[in-house]
């Protein structure tokens, strides 16, 4: 009954999300459209990062690099899938479509795999040995990427097929992986799982007394983030025809942390903010490219002195709508 | 069997003896005080217990069996609870929210199921919203439920750790200093809540005081500490006259001084 009932729901979304879609394609012209997939993905971005940033407090400035391990791993698999799937399958809209999310189910693998190595050792240790590692490690992975040569070094890895990498990526399934992802990470934070990693971020000693195991709930935190990273990196490497190792630059996990800091460190529906704000300014200010991260560092520091706590602080927007519902019976009409 | 049995523990930091051959043990249900004058290695001897601190030397025994050396969330998961002497609640989280954090034991749904929200997940997590709730009505603490921690006043915010610490169902409850900060009435509410610990929850308490009115009322046995040494270990009587202990707390009398006097 609770089963049949979500899948109805989770149906009813994919509906609405598809119908959306068509709607979108005939309204917008294509510049819109891949700015508004691209919204959707720093969305993805945003609320993973906001994870392990935001939620348990260890910082991570390094989330390109999982990025790119997943948008590699995506484009690396899909390209190797869909000969077999096709084969057995037929090609056409559904085989696509299975390739396409085994694809990204993979590349979110690779990426989780990637975090659990970089998080095991680091986080073992309380500080921001994290983010010196993640910093690290961003690099590396570019670095690593622009010399394997079985995946195009520097020039990039466009697939078997000369036209490049299927265009997978549209509207729907970037929506339907940004539903999955923000229930999926949403409901991780209001749980107790949610609750002992914040306790982690407040007082990592207090929780520990409290028998909570912080490091195995940090790496897992980490590898969680890693993975959502991952399967943004795969919606990413399918809207274009390749992924080249300069797309994953330090700017990019500077992006990242911008857009929770934006919104408010600690809340989705700021990160969801965020990562709306960071896709449209960055076309806005697209003519001033090398001169953005100045921008943004300005942003940053003006946000830090005006509100620190991000447009959200650490609330979610349906608290706020809550908090104002329970107020309006004190009105004199509604007592009446 | 005592409860918890330390024998000549050491635990040193650089040069520093912070504790130098330190035993006692504690019955089940007992009320325990450990005092000592500021910087006699209190703190140090909970952080030692807790785990958070291995000893070099020396054996602790919890239920028989030796806890020295192993990590802090294993020892509270054996059932060993404490307060610390400078607060440390969760402050952005709320009250109801700083208890649940310390229910792993019964909230086992995996991470997975609770992504999923699945039955077990939602059982689970009603099972502890209700205890925690239990908790905060024993502390008196249960109007501030949904209150952020870190805006409660200081006496709250001591018996919102205790109440946390409970919520591990534990054995034994170390408490550093819980009437810091606290006014008469706070102070003596408190020695009531203590005695309802042990009488009605069964718990053997550990307790680190420098407010000698609570030490005195509420604890049957009291072990002193100074410079990392016991001095003296017994009933609040036979420690209000120790020579040892007020020599420790007021400083020895000199020979010169009582020629003057």
């Amino acid at each position: 009954m609770r089963a049949a009932v979500r899948v109805a729901i989770a149906g009813a979304v994919l509906l609405a999300i598809y119908a959306l879609r068509l709607g979108v394609e005939a309204a917008f012209t294509e510049y819109v459209q891949r700015i508004i997939l691209l919204a959707g993905i720093n969305v993805i971005l945003a609320v993973g990062l906001n994870l392990i940033n935001g939620t348990t407090g260890q910082f991570s400035i390094g989330h390109a690099g999982f990025m790119a391990v997943g948008a590699y791993g995506a484009a690396f698999v899909g390209v190797k899938l869909a000969g077999p799937v096709h084969g057995a399958l037929g090609s056409g809209a559904f085989s696509d479509a299975i390739v396409f999310n085994l694809a990204l189910l993979a590349g979110a693998l690779f990426a989780g795999v990637s975090g659990l190595i970089v998080g095991m050792p680091s986080l073992r240790l309380r500080g921001d040995y994290l983010a010196v590692v993640t910093l690290g490690f961003g690099e590396i992975i570019r670095i690593l990427f622009n010399n394997a040569a079985f995946l195009g070094s520097a020039t990039g890895y466009f697939g078997d097929d000369p036209s490049g990498l299927p265009a997978y990526t549209n509207f729907f399934w970037v929506f339907a992986w940004v539903s999955a992802v923000v229930v999926g990470i949403h409901n991780l934070t209001f749980s107790q799982t949610g609750r002992s990693l914040t306790a982690i971020r407040e007082d990592e000693i207090a929780a520990e007394a409290m028998a909570t195991p912080s490091t195995r709930l940090k790496v897992t935190a980490f590898a969680i983030s890693a993975a959502t990273a991952g399967i943004a990196g795969g919606l990413f490497a399918h809207m274009q025809a390749g992924v080249r190792p300069e797309d994953f630059r330090f700017e990019k996990s500077i992006d990242m942390i911008v857009m929770i800091i934006v919104g408010g460190l600690g809340s989705i529906s700021g990160a969801i903010l965020g990562g709306i704000f960071v896709a449209v300014s960055l076309e806005l200010m697209r003519d001033l490219q090398q001169y953005r991260l100045v921008l943004y560092a300005l942003l940053l520091i003006v946000i830090m002195i005006v509100r620190p706590q991000g447009l959200l602080g650490t609330r979610e927007l349906h608290h706020l709508l809550r908090r104002k519902k329970t107020a309006q019976p004190a009105t004199p009409t509604e007592s009446a | 069997m005592s409860l918890l049995a330390l024998r000549a523990v050491d635990k040193i930091f650089g040069g520093l003896h912070a504790v130098r051959g330190v035993s006692f043990q504690v019955e089940k249900g007992a009320i325990f005080g450990l005092i000592g004058p500021n910087g006699a290695g209190k703190t140090t001897l909970f952080n030692v217990i807790t785990g958070v601190y291995t000893p070099e030397h020396g054996e602790i025994a919890f239920q028989g069996k030796n806890i020295a050396g192993l990590k802090p969330a294993l020892i509270a998961e054996l059932g060993v609870a404490r307060t610390f002497q400078n607060i440390r609640i969760f402050r952005t989280m709320t009250v109801a929210e700083n208890v649940m954090v310390a229910g792993h034991h019964l909230h086992k749904a995996s991470i997975g199921s609770a992504i999923l929200r699945t039955r077990a997940y939602e059982r689970d997590e009603q099972a502890l919203t209700k205890r925690a709730h239990e908790l905060l009505e024993i502390l008196g603490l249960a109007e501030l439920a949904g209150e952020v921690a870190g805006s409660l006043p200081y006496g709250s915010q001591r018996r919102l750790e205790i109440a946390r610490g409970l919520m591990l169902s534990p054995q034994l409850l170390l408490l550093d200093e819980p009437a810091a900060g606290m006014n008469s009435q706070e102070a003596r509410t408190l020695n009531d809540q203590i005695r309802f610990l042990r009488d009605q929850l069964g718990l053997t308490v550990i307790l680190v005081e420098h407010n000698m009115n609570v030490v005195m009322n509420v604890c049957e046995t009291i072990h002193v500490v100074d410079h990392g040494e016991t001095i003296a270990e017994g009933a609040p009587a036979e420690i209000k006259v120790h020579p040892r202990v007020l020599a420790a707390y007021l400083g020895e009398e000199t020979p010169d001084a009582e020629a003057s006097a």
